[in-house]
């Protein structure tokens, strides 16, 4: 019997998952998500709490599309949200997401920050920006000057393969085209105080290591470290560095963003859009900002005052569309410079 | 003729299973060749001149480098707790197992924090130098290939010294005291006797260690290493192009098999196995005084650096993050559910390795043999392309099932292989099924081939001589490719993420999801939960292995 149990387990397991995928009726809708569980829970439990919908998840982080397209027409899939336009994006060109039609989406979603199609809606938004050491005399810079042979030795990041790194590359293409990117990566390659690699964070924590004077990274890691939710050490690291918001010469700063979009079998598509109404609304945009340090997609919720401190910021003009057109090119240059060797 | 006949019989129901697991193996990376072949435009232009020249130098030092480390420690460590006796050597002897409980993301995010210029060692250093910031003094940074060789080499090394330990205790016993009766000194026993006797085990582990080196994606990011694995992966998602990735896995592999089957002709005219007179144990050397002491010390280092240290600043992190946020009861279905599917896909794993393993040494026909070899292809290419092999192979059957389904009886079953967790455990069946063919056939190859025949005249069956003779005699090899399976099982991220069902959490992608979005505090508890469950089965291991 003792061995036995764990089977049994299992199968009671399976077939609550069987129950989820086949029914229709249940209140209840399957997520699957490419973003954290534990910036979602927060969402969810609130979601739940407030309609009674249970949401099954699973987190993937790479190959979120596969998974579903391989599943096909049986897959249990309702909703599905990513971090990164470009896949989000990718979910529309495979085929796998359907159109939503809900006044409360558009109404709240800005049309910039949505899909043309109405396929997929943006949730929150983070800004890649610049850390500086605090006792750095910098209060303003543009991605351009990156490149600047000043900065030699002195610049951090993370690998320029990473989709934080692609989607800015992607915008400098927009704004400058392909020769002035490349030579523009070439000279950020040459200013960086270690080979590219790592997370964010590690920018901060390398500042206060004296590895590096500044670190380009995505604006949340702040408030995380700084709010003192990763304990003392990581206050230290948010606290020894200075937010600036660095903007393109001719535009703004580039912000990525997070999403959802219903799945196009999905079973429960009701719930999903009820879930995705929710995500939107003035409650959990502030659940975004408290939890997880993002910027809100409706205009008019409130910031988290350590996001409010960085200053006002003044998005980039660049349509996500484009940024996400020219995500393979940036990809290419990073190999072709050599940036993360 | 009434006497083949049967025998014909019994082995083809052996080939069959065999060919039967080898296509299991099969099916995803046949999924993924059909990847491969939808072709994707200008991709090895691309990569010939761009990436390949740089991934292609730096995988072959990264293999290299880690390739001679594990082959070094793991065979000098077995020989020094199978040739001396001294204080300690039996603690020593299980403990050098323990680093295999860790794995290579977490060891190498435990230094990286450990050796930062704001960790304890070089903090240590400076107060000791008397400077003040780490901008006036730093050591090298640990983010680079020698870091990575002597990190991942840290704890794969175990991957050599279980299987050679084995060879060494039971094995080379004979020959040794022929050898010291010879007049032999103990340095050229080990070199001349022992090393070459326990070549197919070091050459065994030392694949092992390569491919799980070739698999890593963690480490390698967190170290900054470019390997071709990272390309794979830069190619499927920074640029969403699965058939290029597919075609540089596919492409990787044949790499792989050509170098293990180079290893394997280049021993083809030796064999392994002792004379049929009863193995005695070998009788080790006593030490005393200094001598002990110093052996204990070397045997320590592996123990203290591939273990001790990263458990203990695991250890440290949990219970700062236990005081600060307590313990979550998610992490007990957690465990329980690492545990129970890692169990389940162990046995299915050990019971194919031995269909194959004694398959091939019964009947080593073409086809026994083909299959034996294409079984462990799967652990050759990068988990996470395994897993999407994995997961359109069971997909689309899943799909095949629910379309009958609702066909025939109007009901639909939904995803019934993807649901209940089989399509996970089929993934680390196709993953780590080399893993225990490669060792349950190297503790075959000791027992002698007069054994067989003894059995077969004594009137027993194929399957009768494995119950009665192989399975007795090789149950220490048996259960070594169990542990390593399991704790494999526990620490595998790739195939778990992807393809689990819906609210299934285990410790490896609980610690993943909180590594993801950079709150590696939040992931202590896991990841020491990983490394605690990984001990268990190194002590019952370290148990059978006593009495071989």
């Amino acid at each position: 019997m003792k061995i036995e149990r764990p089977l049994s387990h299992m199968f009671l397991a399976s077939a609550v998952v069987l129950a989820g995928a086949g029914s229709v009726a249940a209140d209840e809708l399957n997520l699957y998500t490419s973003r954290e569980p534990g910036l979602v829970d927060p969402l969810l439990q609130a979601f739940t709490e407030s309609t009674g919908i249970k949401v099954n998840t699973v987190f993937l982080k790479d190959g979120l599309a596969e998974r579903v397209a391989s599943e096909g027409a049986s897959s249990p899939a309702d909703l599905l949200m990513a971090v990164d336009a470009g896949n989000l994006a990718d979910l529309v060109d495979k085929g796998l997401t359907q159109p939503v039609d809900s006044e409360v989406l558009t109404a709240a979603v800005p049309e910039n920050l949505r899909d043309p199609g109405n396929q997929w809606f943006a949730l929150s938004m983070r800004a890649r920006v610049v850390y500086a050491a605090k006792d750095l005399d910098l209060d303003a810079i543009t991605y351009e000057d990156l490149a600047d042979p000043k900065w030699k030795g002195k610049i951090c990041i993370r690998s320029g393969q990473h989709p934080y790194n692609t989607g800015l590359i992607s915008a400098f293409l927009g704004h400058h085209g392909a020769a002035e990117t490349e030579t523009w990566l070439t000279g950020l390659k040459a200013n960086l105080a270690r080979q590219a690699g790592g997370g964010d964070r590690d920018g901060a924590k390398d500042i206060l290591g004296g590895i590096c004077d500044i670190a380009v990274a995505n604006s949340y890691y702040v408030g995380l470290m700084r709010s003192g939710k990763g304990g003392d050490e990581q206050r230290a690291w948010g606290d020894g560095i200075k937010v600036v918001l660095p903007t393109f010469k001719d535009g703004g700063t580039h912000v990525n963003i997070s999403g959802a979009a219903v799945a196009k079998h999905a079973p429960n598509k009701e719930q999903a859009v009820k879930l995705l109404e929710f995500l939107v609304s003035d409650e959990a945009q502030k659940i975004y900002g408290e939890a997880n340090y993002e910027y809100p997609v409706k205009a008019g919720a409130a910031l988290d005052p350590i996001v409010a401190s960085f200053g006002e910021l003044k998005v980039d003009p660049t349509p996500l569309t484009e940024i996400v057109k020219n995500r393979k090119e940036a990809s290419e240059l990073v190999d072709k410079v050599g940036f993360d060797n | 003729m009434g006497k083949t006949r049967p025998l014909r019989l019994r082995a083809g129901g052996w080939v069959l299973a065999g060919l039967v697991i080898a296509a299991l193996v099969i099916a995803p990376i046949a999924a993924l060749f059909w990847q491969a072949v939808q072709g994707s435009d200008g991709l090895w232009s691309h990569l010939g001149r761009n990436v390949l020249p740089h991934a292609l130098g730096q995988t072959a030092i990264l293999m290299t480098g880690v390739g001679v480390l594990v082959a070094g420690i793991g065979t000098s460590m077995a020989w020094l707790v199978t040739a001396y006796d001294f204080r300690g050597r039996r603690v020593l002897e299980w403990a050098l197992l323990l680093p295999l409980a860790v794995p290579t993301y977490i060891v190498a995010y435990a230094y990286l924090d450990l050796l930062h210029p704001l960790g304890p060692v070089q903090s240590a250093i400076r107060t000791v130098l008397g400077y003040d910031s780490p901008r006036q003094f730093r050591l090298p940074d640990i983010r680079s290939m020698p870091g990575a060789i002597v990190l991942l080499s840290l704890v794969l090394y175990p991957y050599v010294y279980l299987p050679t330990r084995a060879m060494f205790m039971t094995q080379a016993a004979n020959l040794v005291e022929v050898a010291r009766t010879l007049g032999t000194s103990r340095r050229h026993i080990f070199w001349r006797v022992a090393v070459p006797l326990a070549r197919p085990a070091i050459a065994v582990g030392i694949s092992l260690a390569l491919m799980e080196t070739l698999n890593d994606i963690g480490a390698s990011e967190f170290l900054g290493v470019r390997s071709l694995t990272i390309s794979v992966y830069t190619t499927w998602v920074t640029r969403s192009d699965l058939p290029g990735a597919a075609q540089i896995a596919l492409a990787m592999i044949v790499l792989v098999v050509a170098l293990v089957s180079l290893e394997r002709w280049a021993r083809r005219h030796q064999r392994y196995s002792i004379s049929a007179q009863r193995a005695r144990t070998f009788a080790p050397a006593p030490l005393r005084g200094g001598a002990a002491l110093a052996a204990f010390g070397l045997g320590f280092l592996p123990v203290l650096f591939g273990f001790i240290v990263p458990a203990t600043f695991l250890a440290v992190e949990a219970w700062k993050r236990f005081q600060f946020a307590g313990l979550s009861d998610r992490l007990l279905i957690e465990a329980r559910n690492s545990f129970v599917i890692s169990a389940a896909a162990t046995v299915a794993v050990l019971l194919c390795g031995l269909v194959l393993a004694y398959g091939a040494r019964a009947f080593p026909q073409r086809a026994m043999l083909a299959a034996q070899r294409v079984s462990t292809l799967g652990y050759a290419m990068p988990g996470t392309v395994l897993a999407l092999g994995v997961l359109i192979a069971t997909a689309s059957l899943d799909r095949l099932i629910d379309r009958t389904a609702q066909e025939w009886f109007g009901l639909s079953t939904g995803l019934l292989l993807m649901g209940s967790g089989v399509g996970l455990g089929y993934a680390y069946l196709a993953r780590f099924l080399a893993i225990s063919v490669g060792s349950i056939e190297a503790g075959l190859a000791r027992i002698p081939r007069s054994f067989d025949q003894a059995a077969r005249t004594l009137g027993q069956g194929v399957t009768g001589t494995l119950w009665h003779v192989h399975l007795p005699l090789s149950k220490a090899a048996i259960a070594a490719a169990g542990l390593l399976v399991f704790v494999d099982c526990m620490k595998e991220l790739s195939a778990t993420l992807l393809l689990r069902p819906l609210n299934f959490e285990t410790l490896a992608t609980h610690l993943y999801g909180e590594a993801a979005r950079g709150t590696y505090e939040e992931a202590a508890l896991a990841a020491l939960a990983i490394v605690a469950v990984g001990i268990l089965p190194v002590v019952l291991l370290a148990r059978v292995g006593r009495k071989p």
